[in-house]
């Protein structure tokens, strides 16, 4: 049973991706990008995700999508629409649902792309766009279609004579309010944000921030917030998650995460972001290296290469994914005893 | 104030392309002295790459055109306007890659695939400095060694695939370096590293611009990015200057609306997370056919009928400081 204030809870989830090669196409080994997650996601809250590119932020997302099957593990979710009428709810598991549960299942869960200049189909109107997902589950048609298509653009801020136009002639800010619009169609529980705004520039970044702050009030969604800008995650996220090489090592709640780190990924991660103020003299943690290839990741702790208190047992035991209280889980064999420093605040 | 390095007097740049007129930049003045660090601010075609481009002798000629303006370059105590010289000439050729570098956003679309790392360093080592392909080849592990790449003598050898993103980046900035040039033109150099190496990067350019005693003229959209490297900034809207100021004026003192509006709408460490952000509201406008005003106008909270129809003028509002408002001048 699910806690009743979880909407989502990952077990153990992986994604292994096999590399092929030669004639034969032999599996010579894995790709890790998910190795062992555990987490949940609160109904209601916003969960950031962030790490470096590669380090399975993405796949995660994708994964308990079941845009990708997992290789293992549980994707237990809190169903509206799968429940018998006598009940509020239901408990499904995502990872193993037939094709027919995944239909039912699809319109609570959504997913909103980086790129929304690749991800519009140019040769649908915005109308068409939005309200597709309504066609496709047979939720509305007709006049009823049309007049929920308008409901969604406005929700989002367009406006109702934009319905006939084509993705080409928005901007970025509102090519993503498109795909907000979009993913809110089917009334989702849950939306999986992945890189949001990346691609926007900086004047329209806080426009798409607001939406989604406002939206998530107003409709009472959750978010899975996937990203790799600290400033955003903490500015959106009421935790945070901080993923290196397909494994969480820090969970907790945001100001938590941010004031009190306990994992030395964590520490250096922070530190590296540049602070927009010129009077900023603070030390700045210089990590050395690469992140490792996930195809054939370090021994022991995954960060123990690059990690600048590491010891002996770093190179031979992998550390456990434990709760330090208040909910603050850490993947770090010294998170005790190391003092790490916190975010600048000025 | 010493003499400057680089005297940009009124340029400008046009694209002429099928649907009409592109100022991509309208009329920009700005200097950068020896050693020190320009930052240039801005958003997508906001003009700060086409003026880049435009410096290197690299705006693709048609559409693009430099239309007038002068871009007056220092080189062994005489001046010479670059926007003058037949980009193809032998005279931008004797300064492009030797005087002038760049570095570009994306290393692995710079770098060609086909020859390796060294090859590409020697040839603007060849080219510029008439050295032998040995002494060419142990200069490029040199510099390959001054941008902290590890094992020079191998990584010599190697193609671009063989290198991580910011190994490559490393590689391009060894590259641009090679011939010590006294400006290091760098546009968005980061933007497609992560925060871990981008980190690495920043620092490298900052230790580098020490030794090799380079100015930088560095293109960013990252404020955070400007406040730790420039010493003086540029911001840039629809291709003009609108703000310019030593680098703490611009982050203590900002007095444009727009440098304000960017400075509010960026999440940062030091804001409450409570604090709802405050975006620039509206969208940038097309570049064909832009505001009759000021460019910033249709987005500025504060705009006056003046702004509508008049473009205001780049002028000091405190020493060292200018702004493009109307906001700002006295005159009704």
């Amino acid at each position: 049973m699910l806690p009743h204030n979880v909407l989502l809870e990952v077990r153990n989830l992986k994604k292994y991706f096999p590399v092929r090669k030669g004639v034969l196409k032999r599996t010579v080994g894995h790709v890790k990008a998910v190795d062992d997650v555990d987490m949940h996601i609160k109904t209601g809250e916003t969960l950031g995700l962030v790490g470096e590119s590669g380090c399975g932020k993405t796949t995660t997302g994708w994964t308990i999508l079941r845009m990708f099957k997992p290789t293992a593990g549980e994707v237990i979710f809190r169903s509206k629409n799968m429940a018998h009428p006598s009940e509020d709810f239901k408990e499904v598991n995502v990872a193993t649902a037939s094709r027919r549960m995944m239909q039912f299942l699809r319109r609570e869960m959504q997913i909103i792309f980086q790129d929304p200049y690749s991800s519009l189909n140019p040769r649908m109107t915005v109308d068409k766009i939005v309200g597709e997902p309504l066609l496709v589950h047979g939720v509305a048609h007709g006049a009823e279609l049309e007049d929920r298509t308008r409901k969604l653009l406005l929700a989002v801020g367009l406006k109702s004579d934009h319905m006939k136009r084509y993705p080409h002639e928005f901007s970025g800010g509102q090519r993503q309010r498109i795909m907000v619009a979009r993913a809110l169609s089917l009334d989702p529980q849950l939306i999986i944000a992945d890189e949001p705004i990346s691609a926007l520039d900086v004047s329209i970044q806080a426009q798409v921030i607001n939406l989604l702050i406002d939206l998530q009030k107003e409709f009472g969604l959750t978010y899975l917030f996937i990203a790799h800008d600290l400033s955003v995650v903490r500015h959106i996220s009421s935790r945070v998650a901080v993923m290196y090489l397909g494994k969480i090592v820090e969970l907790a709640e945001t100001d938590e995460l941010f004031l009190n780190p306990k994992h030395p990924y964590t520490e250096a991660l922070m530190s590296a972001v540049p602070v927009p103020n010129p009077h900023y003299k603070g030390s700045r943690i210089r990590l050395h290296g690469d992140v490792p290839t996930p195809l054939n990741p370090p021994s022991g702790c995954y960060f123990h290469p690059r990690c600048r208190y590491a010891r002996e047992a770093c190179k031979n035991e992998t550390p456990a994914y434990r709760d330090m209280g208040k909910e603050h889980f850490v993947t770090c064999h010294f998170a005790d005893s190391l003092s790490l420093q916190p975010v600048w605040t000025g | 104030m010493g003499k400057p390095l680089l005297d940009i007097r009124d340029l400008k740049t046009y694209f002429y392309t099928e649907d009409g007129v592109v100022r991509a930049v309208d009329g920009v003045t700005f200097s950068i002295e020896p050693e020190r660090t320009l930052g240039v601010v801005g958003e997508s075609g906001c003009g700060k790459s086409v003026t880049a481009r435009a410096i290197m002798g690299l705006v693709k000629s048609p559409p693009g055109r430099i239309e007038s303006g002068e871009i007056l370059f220092r080189r062994d105590g005489n001046i010479i306007d670059l926007a003058k010289l037949n980009p193809k000439g032998k005279e931008m050729r004797s300064i492009r890659g030797n005087e002038i570098a760049m570095i570009f956003q994306e290393p692995m679309t710079s770098l060609n695939p086909v020859y390796t790392i060294g090859n590409q360093i020697m040839e603007a080592i060849i080219l510029h400095q008439r050295l032998s392909k040995k002494e060419a080849k142990k200069k490029a592990v040199d510099v390959l060694a001054s941008v902290g790449i590890p094992s020079p003598e191998q990584r010599v050898d190697e193609y671009p695939h063989q290198l991580s993103g910011g190994m490559r980046q490393r590689a391009m900035i060894a590259m641009a370096l090679s011939c010590r040039p006294s400006l290091l033109i760098a546009d968005e150099p980061t933007t497609a590293l992560d925060v871990t190496i981008q980190a690495q990067v920043l620092d490298l350019m900052n230790d580098l611009r020490t030794e090799f005693k380079t100015a930088i003229m560095f293109i960013t959209h990252d404020l955070g990015v400007i406040a730790h490297m420039a010493d003086h900034v540029i911001i840039m809207y629809l291709g003009r200057i609108v703000e310019s100021a030593p680098v703490g004026e611009i982050f203590d003192n900002p007095k444009h609306p727009y440098t304000r509006g960017l400075l509010n709408s960026i999440p940062s460490f030091s804001v409450s997370r409570k604090k709802r952000l405050v975006p620039i509201e509206g969208i940038v406008p097309d570049p064909v056919g832009p505001p009759g005003g000021c460019g910033f106008e249709p987005r500025c909270p504060q705009a006056k009928e003046l702004c509508k129809s008049q473009i205001p003028e780049l002028k000091p509002i405190a020493p060292g400081h200018l702004a493009a408002c109307w906001l700002l001048s006295d005159k009704e």
